[in-house]
């Protein structure tokens, strides 16, 4: 594939280097002279100066005919409007746009971004991961809706320890989507499905809901 | 949004029409553009961030300018003020002219200073 990566900062070098390796025609456009020339030297010459926000050098960078752009600099603003012009004026397929500011994630897929990887969320999903307190995770938001995937690891001091599905009051705008039993062993739910303590259960959820779905999964007795 | 020159004449203008006029820019120093009246009610703030368009009030707002010199920031706030916050009169000032033209195309109302002052110089000279 033809990738284009807006933006040579740590992630776009990193990003870039990997896709090289795995075999991907990769092209870079940096503002910064020296930060280019560091590329050319380390990488050959896939790499010019200019900015990746104005249409006369995504052109001449060849993004007619690019299959992915991927826009990572520090600027959201400037990485809406890359992949917004990639899109719009070049018809780019993919483009995937990095989140600096949590917030800006539904308004850039609302606009069109194919693709948005908000570092902060993985950063705190990763945290959450790890913290045993934090018994909600979140997976991802799904396009086109207010609806996410999340993770609840039901503690051993839960009131629905034991009980059959059924008998759980699951938040209307919440959707059981699997339990991953602590054994490992993968469930598809149904109203005699027994939760257990340890167990993962994987639901879609609402930003509004998660709240109450996490309470009814892990409330103490 | 955004208090130079343009923005502040915008909003001095606005105001002696008789409308409530806030003004929001990163700078403190650049609010010495306006009158007294409009700095008091003016806003220290990014206005790409949707929290600082909320402290001036943009949920019941009639119409938001993006008029700063950034012409990406003013495409993000200007989405964001649509979109985000459902403002029905959206005014973006693009200067790039390859910018201004796409951002047309895809339905913002978008003003280019470079475009404008072009247009009025060549109509100067062929005067």
């Amino acid at each position: 594939m033809y990738i284009i990566v807006v933006g040579a900062g740590k992630v776009g070098y990193h990003l870039s280097k990997a896709l090289l390796k795995s075999q991907h025609e990769v092209f870079i456009i940096e503002r910064s002279a020296r930060k280019c020339e560091a590329i050319r030297e380390e990488l050959g010459s896939m790499a010019f100066v200019g900015d990746g926000c104005e249409e006369s050098v995504l052109r001449e960078a060849g993004t007619a005919r690019a299959d992915v752009v991927i826009s990572v600099t520090g600027n959201d603003e400037d990485n809406l409007v890359a992949c917004q012009i990639a899109k719009h004026r070049f018809h780019v397929p993919r483009t995937i746009s990095l989140i600096n500011n949590p917030n800006n994630e539904k308004l850039f897929v609302e606009l069109g971004i194919d693709v948005c990887v908000s570092s902060t969320d993985i950063i705190l999903s990763h945290i959450e991961e790890e913290l045993p307190a934090h018994s909600l995770v979140h997976f991802m938001a799904i396009r086109g809706s207010n609806r996410e995937v999340v993770g609840i690891r039901i503690p051993p001091d839960a009131a629905v320890v034991g009980q059959v599905l059924g008998e759980v009051s699951i938040p209307g705008d919440s959707l059981i989507s699997f339990i991953l039993k602590r054994d490992g062993t993968l469930v598809v739910p149904d109203s005699e499905a027994v939760l257990g303590s340890e167990d993962e259960v994987v639901a879609i959820t609402t930003e509004e809901g998660e709240e109450a779905l996490r309470e009814a999964l892990t409330g103490v007795a | 949004m955004g208090c130079g020159r343009v923005g502040a004449m915008v909003a001095r203008t606005l105001w002696e029409e008789g409308h409530q006029v806030v003004v929001l820019d990163a700078d403190p120093e650049s609010l010495r553009h306006l009158p007294e009246e409009l700095q008091q009610e003016a806003i220290v703030g990014d206005g790409t961030l949707e929290e600082d368009l909320r402290n001036g009030d943009i949920e019941n707002t009639d119409a938001f300018v993006a008029v700063s010199t950034g012409d990406t920031a003013n495409i993000l706030a200007a989405q964001m003020a649509r979109h985000v916050f459902q403002v029905n009169n959206v005014i973006c000032r693009i200067d790039d002219t390859a910018r201004y033209k796409i951002y047309t195309e895809l339905g913002l109302k978008a003003v280019s200073s470079t475009q404008l002052l072009s247009n009025l110089i060549l109509q100067a000279v062929h005067s």
